[in-house]
């Protein structure tokens, strides 16, 4: 990642590597969101973009999305679009949710995505962790 | 392409759920130091998009009010234990970002609002904003203790903030792990606190 006010151009505009979309087809997903490939053994359609490749080879093994942006370096809400095509698509799953609001959230009124907050038994966990932290 | 045999970047295969933390305060206030210090990675810097009024650009007759920008955005890890990892995220406070929030705010544990006492002003304005959004994001006060800093008493402090009285306020030095643990742990037992109230 270049630095603060430093030029940074990149090789291919961010419209086109979302094919000009600016939101995902998933609302659930989040920078702390975890994605890691499904085990399908299908290759990618040779349609695929060079992001969609480098995101299925880096999700191997799981990491969230926000870290994934880092190191495509492009912005979350970009590789957002293109984590949904392929969760979409079946080549990348959200860890620890079946299609539900992930990482654990509830939600107070069903389709009001941001009253998502953390449930008791989560927050509670949060605390014991940070606790035993040294 | 920088992620070639980094094994340690990627989480533990037993991980299944993920939160979140937001650190929110103005520029130079230690957000970065707090999550560098707290964090088993280097904060890691991206880039998130928003959506901007645009100024000081001739629009063609109000068809574009709005541009698109980026904002660079800090953030750390924690494996709290073998199912959960927390992340905490450095998010800018200053008005002008507050669009920024809304994405990040969406399931997020709390946040904790970094001040500096030498600079007060400036966190007024992240605070009007916590106070106001109506999704009642759960949030904790942490003083950043800067070695020339006036000594102040939490409750000379709490008074200056105007903060509600249940508001939790700490004193914290953003470059020691304890110190910046102790504060995540102050807002996240507010937050449960605060879940439980409601319920």
């Amino acid at each position: 990642m270049s630095g603060q006010g430093e030029y940074h151009d990149r090789p291919v505009r961010l419209y086109v590597v979302t094919g000009g979309r600016v939101r995902p087809s998933r609302n659930t997903i989040r920078p702390e969101t975890l994605l890691v490939a499904t085990d399908t053994g299908r290759q990618l359609p040779v349609s695929a973009s060079s992001e969609e490749r480098s995101l299925l080879r880096m999700c191997r093994r799981l990491l969230s999305l926000v870290e994934t942006a880092v190191h495509l370096e492009l912005p979350v809400s970009v590789v957002s679009v293109v984590a949904s095509d392929l969760i979409d698509a079946g080549f990348l799953a959200v860890r620890g949710s079946g299609d539900e609001p992930a990482c654990g959230a509830t939600r107070a009124d069903p389709g009001d995505v941001e009253s998502a907050r953390p449930d008791r038994k989560l927050l509670q966990e949060v605390l014991d962790g940070l606790r035993k932290l040294g | 392409m920088v992620f070639a045999n980094s094994d340690k970047r990627y989480l533990p295969g037993t991980v299944r759920r993920s939160t979140k933390i937001l650190v929110v305060g103005s520029f130079g206030v230690g957000k970065t130091t707090l999550i560098g210090s707290a964090s088993e990675i280097v904060p890691l810097r991206t880039e998130e998009t928003m959506t901007v009024a645009s100024m000081g650009v001739d629009d063609l007759a109000g068809l574009q009010d709005k541009m698109t920008t980026t904002v660079a955005m800090d953030f750390g890890r924690i494996t709290l234990n073998p199912s959960l990892v927390l992340y905490l995220f450095g998010t800018p406070g200053q008005r002008r970002f507050w669009d920024l929030w809304d994405g990040l705010a969406d399931g997020a544990a709390g946040a904790l609002v970094l001040i500096d006492t030498r600079r007060l002003e400036g966190s007024f304005e992240v605070l009007d904003q916590l106070e106001l959004r109506k999704d009642d994001l759960p949030f904790a006060v942490a003083v950043n203790v800067f070695p020339d800093s006036r000594q102040h008493t939490t409750a000379e402090l709490r008074q200056a903030l105007d903060l509600l009285p249940e508001t939790p306020i700490v004193l914290c030095d953003a470059r020691d792990r304890r110190s910046s643990v102790d504060a995540l742990i102050a807002l996240t037992a507010y937050a449960l606190t605060a879940q439980e109230g409601s319920v």
